[in-house]
């Protein structure tokens, strides 16, 4: 993967936003990995969790923007509650997923999601699914 | 005078796991108190919302909150999801003054005071652990259930994030296991205890939720398990009714039943077998309630 580094995306309204709507402060994190290590989601995501952190710092709109990792993570809170640093790796990944579902990017499509699952799953589980995954 | 506890059951338990609803009422009835459900509630929303600036995502669980003030001055509750946002929006009530009048304002044509966060939200294991105590509820054993090996699952939301939950340790947690050692049963560590079952990506990425379950009844099996305890209507789909597609993407697969953890208080306390609803379940456990021949009399 090339990045850009620059003082223009570091520096940029991305990074502010992504502070401003996850409340946490972007920069405390100092990449130990313990996010990673214990993700249970981790085999399938493009972005290991730690890699968000360093790209959210480093100003990394579009790769955040277009990869699998925000879509995978299913807010099990184990990044937060082993981060030595108390930051809330779950909040920053659901305020780069806003930055889509806002702006009318839909990834959950209640017409694709079939009358099986939709029968079988419990109820929680289909509330949770369309608030995290749509606007 | 029958103690009553203002109690919030949520979407879920009243239709796909209203086995837990019901040996969670029939129980405490046997144990001498109500749930008495609260009057015209409403969805809690489920997932506590993880941003900042929209405080809508508050809202559901506030006028939860703020009903079951009028109520009582506690709220216990069954579902993992349901206790956790509960918990975790009272928090923010009780903390951030600022948000707590937001919300307020909102809510001020259906409530005539604002909400401060006094209500006390309780899981039903905290109300068998303290008003009720382990030791009682040992006393109150009925049935033999201790040829049973079982795995007690956590899950998330029972104990993430540490700080505001603060039910138990996150990574040792141990109410469950005291839980079912008061029952009489064996129980059994795995270290899959308190790992993620894949929640709700059941629905938006099912291959992914199958890995996450299936890595915990393997871990299970691999540990001398016979069956395993959650508090979650969502981990027990996972974990229970998912069996028949781990069979099929994974082989040599033997099922593993999963209890709702008032199931067993309800074996356990005798109750009526119409009551337990294993009728819900994918894998039925209802041989492993059998106790083995030539262990009766002991």
């Amino acid at each position: 993967m090339r990045i850009e580094i620059s003082h223009e995306k570091v520096n940029s309204d991305f990074v502010k936003k992504i502070e401003e709507i996850s409340g946490e402060n972007i920069f405390a994190c100092y990449q130990c990995g313990k996010c990673s290590a214990g993700c249970p989601l981790v085999d399938e995501m493009d972005l290991l969790p730690n890699q968000v952190m360093r790209l959210v710092q480093l100003g990394q709109e579009k790769e955040l923007l277009g990869c699998r990792t925000i879509w995978l993570c299913a807010s099990c809170l184990t990044c937060f509650s082993r981060c030595p640093k108390g930051v809330d790796l779950a909040k920053v990944m659901e305020a780069i997923r806003v930055q889509l579902t806002r702006s009318g990017t839909d990834k959950l499509d209640l017409q694709e999601v079939s009358n099986e699952v939709l029968a079988e799953t419990p109820q929680l589980g289909i509330i949770c699914s369309f608030r995290k995954f749509t606007g | 005078m029958t103690m009553k506890i203002p109690y919030f059951p949520g979407c879920t338990l009243h239709e796909k796991a209203k086995n837990f609803d019901q040996t969670a009422r029939a129980a405490a009835k046997a144990l001498g108190f109500e749930l008495a459900e609260l009057e015209g509630w409403t969805c809690c929303g489920a997932a506590f919302p993880l941003v900042d600036d929209n405080l809508m995502g508050l809202v559901p669980s506030v006028r939860i909150l703020a009903k079951a003030s009028q109520q009582g001055e506690e709220l216990v509750t069954l579902c993992s999801f349901c206790y956790n946002v509960l918990k975790r929006v009272n928090k923010v009530i009780r903390e951030d003054a600022e948000k707590r009048d937001k919300i307020n304002m909102y809510l001020d044509e259906e409530f005539d005071e604002p909400y401060t966060g006094q209500v006390e939200v309780l899981h039903f294991l905290e109300v068998l652990r303290d008003k009720i105590t382990f030791e009682e509820l040992a006393q109150r054993v009925k049935r033999k259930l201790s040829h049973l090996k079982l795995g007690p699952y956590y899950g998330c939301l029972l104990l993430r994030p540490p700080k505001e939950i603060g039910l138990d340790d996150p990574d040792h947690p141990r109410i469950l296991h005291d839980f079912l050692g008061s029952l009489g049963c064996q129980v059994r560590n795995f270290p899959f205890a308190s790992e993620c079952c894949g929640s709700y990506q059941a629905v938006r990425a099912p291959e992914l939720a199958l890995e996450c379950s299936y890595r915990i009844i393997k871990s299970a099996r691999q540990n001398d398990i016979d069956a395993l305890v959650t508090s979650c209507p969502l981990c027990h789909f996972n974990l229970d009714a998912k069996q028949q597609a781990m069979a099929q993407k994974y082989g040599e697969f033997t099922p593993l039943p999963v209890f709702y953890f008032t199931q067993l208080l309800a074996v356990a306390l005798d109750l009526e077998e119409s009551v337990w609803g294993f009728d819900q379940h994918q894998v039925r456990p209802d041989e492993l309630i059998k106790i083995p021949v030539g262990e009766e009399k002991q």
